[in-house]
Parts: C-alpha cells; sequence; structure tokens
C-alpha cells in the first residue's frame, strides 16, 4: 500500500486547483529522547477540515506542537501558505493566521468567560481591532456572550471547549489546529462542540484537527491523514479512510461500513487497492 | 444481597454549587456498572467521596456493611477500592515499570495469595509486564512516564490500577483519548476480569463502550440520579435522551454530512 493523494469526491481535491494552507516535507522531530515524528510530509488542503487519526502515541499531538511552533523540528521544512515557519516562535505563527487549541484544559479558571476569550487577541495592539474581534466572536457564539462574566473554572468541560473555540478565534486566524476536541464530552456536547468546528470552516477556517474519536472526526473532514509510528501511513478523503478496510480494523474500532459493496477506489488510485 | 459499594443520600456543594444532593448509587458484586450523565452532573465528585478525596456534606459510603464515609485515600485503597482518575495522575519521574511496582506494592494487602512475595520481585514484574502488554505500552516500560503522550498516560494509569488487584475498580473515562481499536481489547479485559470476580463501576461517555459492558448503568444530572436499569432500557428513557445523549443518537451508519 501507499500513501495517496487525495483523488475523491467529497470535498476539494488535495493539493489540485488551489494552493494548500500548510505544506510538510521531510519533518523529523522529538523530545530529545529519540524521534517521535520520522520524516513526515503532507499537505493541509485550505478551507476544508482534515482529520488525523492513528494509534496512541503514534505522535499526533506532537504534529500539532510542531507546526505551531511549540517545538523545533530536527529537520524538514513547514509551510503556512507557502511561507516557510523555520525559525518562527509561536508568537510570530500566531501572528501569520495560524492558532492551536491544545489537548488540556487551556482556561485560566479564575477569570472570566470575556477575559478568556480576551487574552486570545492579546497579540493585538489595536483596542478597537479586539473589541470588534469580540464581538465578530460573540455573534458566532452566542452562549459564550452568555456566559461573559461566569468564571471560565465553573463551566462544564464542553462549554470550556466552546470558549476555547472562540478564544482561537480573536485572531482571526486562517488554520486552526484543534487537539482532541471531543475528549471527555458526552454525546451530547460532542455534537455542539463538532458542529462548531463545522462553523468555523464555514467562516473560511481551515481546519487541522487530531481525534481519537476517530470515526465522528473522519466523517466531519473532508480529508484524512493516518499516523502511526510517527510516520503517514495513509492519506485520503475521510469517507476512503473510514471504509478502508485494513484502517478500520486497525485504528477505528472494526470496519465501518458493512454491506455498502467494495470500497471506492478499488480500481482507481484511492487507497484501498492493498485488498 | 448486600451491595459492594453502595453510596447513600450523598449530597456535596463547592461554594454555590451543588455537584451532589441526595444522591443514591449502589453497586452489586460481580457487577460492571455503568455511571452516565452530562458534563458537571457529579460523576467524578461521587468517585472522589467514594475513594476519600473528598468529603461528603451529608450522607454515607458503604463497603458491603462497613460504613467508610469520609475515610482517607490509602484506606479506601487497602480496602479494595482501586480507581484511576479523569486526568491521569502518574510519577512522571519514574519509569513506566517503576510506576506498576509502586502500585503492585499494595498487592495481597486485601487479599492473601502470594504472601510472601515481595514488591518488585519476579511474580509483580511478571504481572506488570504483562498489563502494560495488555495496554499496548510494553515498549515504553523503561521510558520516563513523563514521556507518555495523553492517551498513553491513561493507559499506564488503568494497567497501573489493575496490578494491586482491587476488588472493586472505579474508571473515569477509560476510554477518553484510546485509539477505538484499543478500546474494545480493553473492554475485552474488563468483560474477562469481571468474569473471575471484579467489580467495576465506570464513568465514560463512549456509548458503545457502556452499553456493550455494562450490566447496569445509573444517569446522573444535576448531582441526583434520574435513571438506573440495564443498557437497553437507559438507551431509550426520555429523560436520558433529553439530559444527555441528544434526540437522535450518532450511530456508525448515520448518513455523511
Amino acid at each position: 500500500m501507499h500513501p495517496t493523494r487525495d483523488q475523491a469526491p467529497g470535498g476539494p481535491p488535495a493539493g489540485a486547483s488551489h494552493d494548500p494552507a500548510l505544506v510538510i516535507e521531510g519533518l523529523v522531530c522529538g523530545y530529545g529522547g529519540g524521534d517521535v515524528l520520522h520524516d513526515v510530509s503532507l499537505s493541509v488542503p485550505a478551507g476544508a477540515i482534515t482529520c488525523v487519526v492513528g494509534p496512541n502515541g503514534a505522535g499526533k499531538s506532537t504534529l500539532l506542537a510542531t507546526i505551531s511552533g511549540l517545538l523545533r523540528p530536527k529537520r524538514g521544512t513547514i509551510k503556512l501558505h507557502g511561507e516557510s515557519l523555520a525559525g518562527k516562535s509561536p508568537r510570530q505563527i500566531l501572528d501569520m493566521g495560524l492558532v492551536h487549541v491544545q489537548q488540556n484544559h487551556s482556561l485560566f479558571r479564575d477569570m472570566t468567560v470575556r477575559e478568556n476569550v480576551e487574552l486570545g487577541g492579546y497579540i493585538l495592539r489595536d483596542h478597537a481591532l479586539l473589541l470588534r474581534r469580540r464581538g465578530y466572536v460573540e455573534e458566532m457564539f452566542p452562549q459564550v456572550a452568555q456566559w461573559a462574566g461566569q468564571k471560565a473554572g465553573s463551566l462544564s468541560g464542553g462549554q470550556q471547549r466552546l470558549v476555547e473555540f472562540a478564544r482561537c478565534l480573536m485572531l482571526d486566524p486562517s488554520l486552526v489546529l484543534l487537539d482532541e476536541p471531543s475528549m471527555g464530552l458526552s454525546p451530547k456536547v460532542l455534537r455542539t462542540v463538532f458542529d462548531a468546528a463545522r462553523l468555523m470552516n464555514a467562516q473560511g477556517k481551515t481546519i487541522l484537527l487530531v481525534e481519537q474519536n476517530a470515526r465522528a472526526g473522519l466523517r466531519l473532514s473532508a480529508h484524512g491523514i493516518v499516523l502511526e509510528n510517527g510516520r503517514v501511513r495513509l492519506t485520503g478523503s475521510g469517507r476512503e479512510i473510514l471504509e478502508h478496510p485494513e484502517i478500520g480494523a486497525l485504528y477505528l474500532g472494526g470496519a465501518v461500513t458493512r454491506a455498502s459493496g467494495p470500497a471506492p477506489g478499488d480500481g482507481g488510485g484511492a487507497p484501498g487497492a492493498a485488498h | 444481597m448486600t451491595a459492594l459499594l453502595r453510596a447513600e443520600r450523598v449530597s456535596k456543594a463547592f461554594g454555590g454549587v451543588q455537584a451532589l444532593s441526595d444522591c443514591t448509587v449502589e453497586v452489586a458484586r460481580g457487577s460492571i456498572t455503568g455511571l452516565i450523565g452530562p458534563n458537571g452532573s457529579g460523576k467524578t465528585t461521587l468517585f472522589n467521596i467514594i475513594t476519600g478525596y473528598e468529603r461528603v456534606d451529608a450522607g454515607d459510603v458503604y463497603a458491603g456493611d462497613r460504613k467508610i464515609t469520609n475515610a482517607p485515600p490509602e484506606r479506601a485503597f487497602a480496602l479494595g477500592i482501586g480507581r484511576t482518575f479523569q486526568l491521569t495522575r502518574i510519577f512522571p519521574r519514574l519509569t513506566v515499570m517503576e510506576n506498576m511496582l509502586v502500585a503492585a506494592q499494595h498487592r495481597g494487602v486485601r487479599r492473601w495469595h502470594n504472601p510472601l512475595a515481595r514488591a518488585g520481585g519476579q511474580a509483580d514484574r511478571r504481572r506488570a509486564t504483562e498489563l502494560l502488554e495488555f495496554t499496548g505500552i510494553a515498549g515504553h516500560a523503561k521510558a520516563l512516564a513523563d514521556t507518555l503522550s495523553y492517551g498513553q498516560r491513561k493507559l499506564l494509569e488503568l494497567a497501573y490500577v489493575l496490578v494491586a488487584d482491587p476488588e472493586v475498580v472505579l474508571l473515569d473515562e477509560p476510554a477518553g483519548g484510546v485509539n477505538p481499536s484499543l478500546i474494545q481489547h480493553i473492554s475485552a479485559r474488563i468483560g474477562a476480569l469481571n468474569a473471575s470476580g471484579t467489580t467495576f463501576l465506570i464513568v465514560e461517555h463512549n456509548m458503545d463502550f457502556v452499553m456493550g459492558l455494562c450490566d447496569r448503568v445509573t444517569v446522573l444530572d444535576y448531582g441526583t440520579v434520574v435513571a438506573s436499569g440495564p443498557p437497553e432500557i437507559i438507551r431509550n428513557d426520555p429523560r436520558v435522551l433529553d439530559a444527555y445523549l441528544g434526540t437522535t443518537e450518532e450511530d456508525d451508519d448515520a448518513p455523511d454530512p
């Protein structure tokens, strides 16, 4: 099996008509005790949702941390809209329109929801712009506006997730990295959070998310990437990866589609031809 | 039959927030009991009260016939009540294996097998290795726990609580952040441990996991029990659908958006 470029319907084709938002080539990265990412190359299509799935410890969170500048790669290049991120600080990367919502709860619990949202715009020097952005964000997430005066720590896990989403939009990013947005959320709230991701995408944001709830994540996404032991195992449309028999068995908890005939692309260039 | 674990009319407030109010939850001996409910409904608070991490404002906790209300965590553990945490608590500066051996020291406090075995002895190591293999992190046994990813830390914590061989195990979101295929594996293992006599109380949002594994499911909302019964009844209970599951359950065969 070879990693294949996305040629399927269901979203803007990767690297075809318009330039991708993010291009990564030959990325090697680790924490000192050995490499976690080995020669990772991938591209994230602009304007779409892309989901990274894979086993625990595959390097998914490390990949996001490297993209947002929290970790320095040992080798390889990362380009955001054609511009290299090499040597840039996390703050400079924020300035370029790339934000990262981390896996752990990251709100300041003793500050109000509004203060937390405003902190998302802390690198903005123009106060009028900050207020305009806040207005835009609160319009997009009316619930967050409702909670404005409450302490962030008093919100439930799902509510905090929505505030984190709202906060990350204060810089009007072009690319949003989301690390396991569904973790710890009840089924009902999970849908709200995924709806919010869809909403962000509908507003023109490119989204790269990591999801252990792989089926829900891939259903949400036009594109999917399977990461395994720090390497890209497969890329394709979200649907192709969902329906890929081997990936399904290994990482999605069993085959997903039953009685739907052969996986699309069995005769074409799409992934799935290995069986 | 007396419940193995019973929280009776427990109330607990944090400042102005009533986390639990007059809440009664029972875990039958030999059962796998699920505890579900919206974020903030009091599930973790109940775990904390049973295991002595929080004190009750009112109400009592029983292990069998013995009242253990407000017993400190080490006593609850010595009584055979093991637990994991939603946000993991491991020793980051010890290796993965050392973490396992710390937990294994407490093995046999309650049960009599291996009375002569010393902590860190061959038997403990064998069992620790086997559990690390089961959770898929045996390859990291010699690495500092610090270097594990979030999901791997959860898996270490699961292995860590099981190595102590408690009589009843409280699991706080064991499937959260864990790869779906591994979730099935974990589910099967819990089923096997249960068949050999271990009782489980499980908080989890993954409904396939809960409904597939549990004999009984208790639903909390606003700190009180709104429903309790077998999974097939609970998943169709209108109160549960409204408070927790939402109107349409997102199932695997749903059409793509």
